[in-house]
């Protein structure tokens, strides 16, 4: 009864001033609508940005890295233990690049709870021969299905079919960027050269497109097999087992686990990629931080609306005070209306953020380097819109705070003499 | 009829300090009895206005001690002396103070709406009830900028009656009106306390109006000089 009482008083105040809560609220309106949108944008964006790498990069990935022992065999020795060991030009081990026991590896990885999905991979740095030009490139041997599974493969093979190099033996999806550079076309025959010379023909059954036209440039795959072949190992063979886990936060930890389980080098996303993350994190930001002036600068209109209604409403307030209204209902009475243009002022914003996200996604946004991307991203994240209405109800109350103090303070007896 | 006293001031002092002090209310004591219709007059600045104020609760700062209805209004919290406004007083002022955004009738349910004792249906029946005491229901739907001063303050008297108070209280509520209108608004006074038992304490410049209420308090320089019985009071008696 008592806020179905001053929701009444504040409502009448309300409409007596119509024309500036208006104004108000759109204020609100405004900066709400403008806040959802560009957060929407630029968590499309960030999103579009992020998936071309983490799209295409484990979770987790298995190697070996030719490295010096970490233990010298001076070390070891008991005759200087305890002694402190110069020992000069150290050599990397001779070693494979490839991972020992494999089959093994991928056998528990694939029972492991936290994992999705395995992928192993041989990468084998080869040369293209074009004529009497040789380019330097880097063949991917792969598992098509887990590779179109796990890191959507087949999105970024821009002609030609992923289905192919699975099944034409000694095939190869070349990297957009090189095909162009050899002119050639799906169908055509290619040679590589492998480190240790050995040549190798190829037929074309793909064009494979990144985004990124370095990578373009150099790189090709073929399948694991092909790959195995052309440098004359075993089916063990593999120099990468790629992991995608379930939850992409505990990899730094399991990686980890990894590294002292399995005897490889285990490199997490996150520190691969850690400069992604800062870019994503600050734009993120700057978005936060226009989109909160906005707010204050709204606030500010409540503020000033308030406040005038107040120094027009004095005489109301000081019969209202007279005739048994305590300065506590007369802050309710003044809040409930900063409030009230608020909520009515966010809501329309969050309406109006809505639509005009879906405005900016449907103008068209056609890059060379983003095959998958026909119009501009969005993100329609629900949090956007939790964050701006929560944002929304807490600048109306705090521009409403003060004014409805003054209110609530304001002497009936001051105001009566005064008359 | 047994009297009852509603109100009480005892000892009342109260000094401005701004910018020097200034006492303009020295040892003020009386009491009202119910039914009682009191006039205060007094020259300009002698104080009326001031007494009013802390009569009414509205005004906390002075010394000696405010009884009303027999219990203490010192050390009241100002949420529990809007309360007390609210039920037990009833306040008329010289300029009428209705709230353009309601229309008549709502503007004398308020207080009893805050009051929240009744439904709003039987506020309403009340709020009639009130106007018509005051003869002005046919103006119930219409709003306050839509009506003659003195209809406007018989509104504003409806307004002070919702809550059924202890007392009325008016700062010169005619000072406003033409000499008509002031006898419409004095005769419902009389009429108020001698049908309705209603007590009042009126100020008021009009020494006409004064001397025909039941007693009538003069002021002078913030102390009070006499207390007359007034005709209505002898014409009471005949
Ligand atoms: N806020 C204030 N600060 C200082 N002095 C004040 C203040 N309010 C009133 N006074 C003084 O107190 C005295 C009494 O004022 P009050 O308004 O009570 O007079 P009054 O009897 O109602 O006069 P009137 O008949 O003209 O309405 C006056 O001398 C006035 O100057
Ligand atoms: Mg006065």
């Amino acid at each position: 009864m008592k806020i179905k009482l001053i929701a009444r008083i504040s409502l009448a105040l309300l409409k007596a001033r119509l024309k500036q809560t208006m104004v108000a609220a759109f204020g609100v309106t405004f900066s709400i609508t403008m806040f959802i949108a560009l957060l929407s944008f630029m968590g499309g964006l960030n999103d579009m940005l992020d998936s071309l790498i983490l799209n295409r990069t484990p979770h987790i990935k298995l190697y070996n890295e030719i490295l010096p022992s970490p233990i010298q065999p001076i070390a070891k020795s008991k005759a200087y233990n305890g002694a402190y060991h110069f020992v000069g030009h150290i050599k990397p081990k001779n070693e494979l690049l490839d991972i020992r026991n494999s089959e093994a590896i991928i056998e528990a990885l694939t029972h492991d709870s936290n994992v999705r999905g395995v992928a192993p991979k041989t990468t084998v740095p080869v040369f293209y021969n074009v004529g009497s030009i040789n380019l330097t490139g880097v063949v991917d041997g792969i598992d098509v299905d887990a590779e179109n599974r796990l890191f959507t493969f087949q999105d970024y093979v821009v002609e030609g079919n992923t289905i192919d190099l699975k099944n034409t033996p000694n095939s190869i999806i070349l990297g957009i960027g090189a095909a162009r550079k050899m002119l050639v076309q799906i169908g055509d025959k290619i040679q590589i050269t492998t480190s240790a010379g050995i040549r190798f023909p190829l037929k074309v059954v793909g064009f494979f497109q990144s985004g990124i036209d370095e990578v373009d440039k150099v790189q090709s795959y073929t399948t694991l097999s092909t790959t195995q072949k052309i440098l004359g190992k075993p089916n063990s063979y593999v120099t990468d087992i790629q992991i995608k886990l379930f939850d992409m936060t505990v990899a730094p930890s399991l990686a980890k686990r990894y590294h002292n389980l399995f005897e490889t080098e285990a490199i997490d996303i996150q520190t691969a990629n850690a400069q992604f993350e800062t870019g994503s994190s600050v734009r993120t930001l700057i978005s936060y931080a226009v989109g909160i002036t906005l707010l204050i600068v709204a606030g500010f209109g409540i503020y000033n609306i308030l406040n005038m209604m107040i120094y027009e409403k004095m005489d109301s307030i000081a019969i209202l005070k007279a005739t048994g209204f305590s300065g506590k209902d007369v802050n309710a009475i003044f809040l409930t209306i900063a409030l009230t243009i608020g909520c009515i002022g966010g809501a329309l914003g969050l309406i109006f953020g809505l639509g005009l996200s879906v405005l900016i996604g449907e103008i068209p946004f056609n890059t060379a380097s983003l095959p998958t991307v026909k119009t501009y991203p969005i993100n329609y994240d629900l949090k956007f819109y939790l964050i701006g209405a929560v944002f929304s109800v807490i600048t109306t109350y705090l521009a409403g705070y003060f004014p409805s103090k003054k209110a609530s303070r304001i002497d009936p007896v001051d105001i009566i003499r005064g008359k | 009829m047994k009297k009852k006293t509603v109100i009480e001031a005892i000892n009342i002092c109260k000094s401005f300090h701004d910018p020097i002090t200034v006492k303009v209310l020295t040892n003020v004591s009386f009491s009202i009895n119910t039914g009682e219709f009191v006039s205060i007059v007094g020259k300009s600045g002698c104080g009326k206005s001031t007494l009013l104020y802390i009569l009414s609760t509205m005004d906390t700062s002075y010394e000696g001690d405010l009884l009303l209805d027999g219990t203490s209004m010192k050390n009241k919290r100002d949420a529990e002396l809007a309360k007390v406004r609210n039920e037990k007083i009833g306040f008329v002022f010289q300029f009428h103070y209705l709230l353009n955004e309601f229309n008549n009738l709502q503007n004398v349910m308020l207080p009893a709406l805050k009051f929240d004792k009744l439904s709003p249906e039987e506020i309403e029946h009340n709020a009639y009830e009130k106007l018509k005491i005051l003869g002005i229901e046919s103006e119930a739907l219409k709003y306050p900028n839509q009506l003659s001063g003195g209809q406007k303050q018989r509104v504003a008297i409806a307004r002070a009656l919702i809550n059924n108070p202890l007392i009325i209280m008016g700062d010169e509520p005619t000072g406003n009106l033409d000499k008509m209108s002031g006898d419409v608004v004095f005769n419902i006074f009389k009429e108020l306390a001698e049908e309705y038992n209603q007590s009042l304490l009126i100020v008021t410049h009009d020494l006409d109006f004064a001397a025909n209420t039941h007693r009538t308090i003069t002021m002078e320089d913030g102390k009070i000089i006499g207390s007359e019985i007034g005709t209505a009071t002898i014409e009471g008696k005949r």
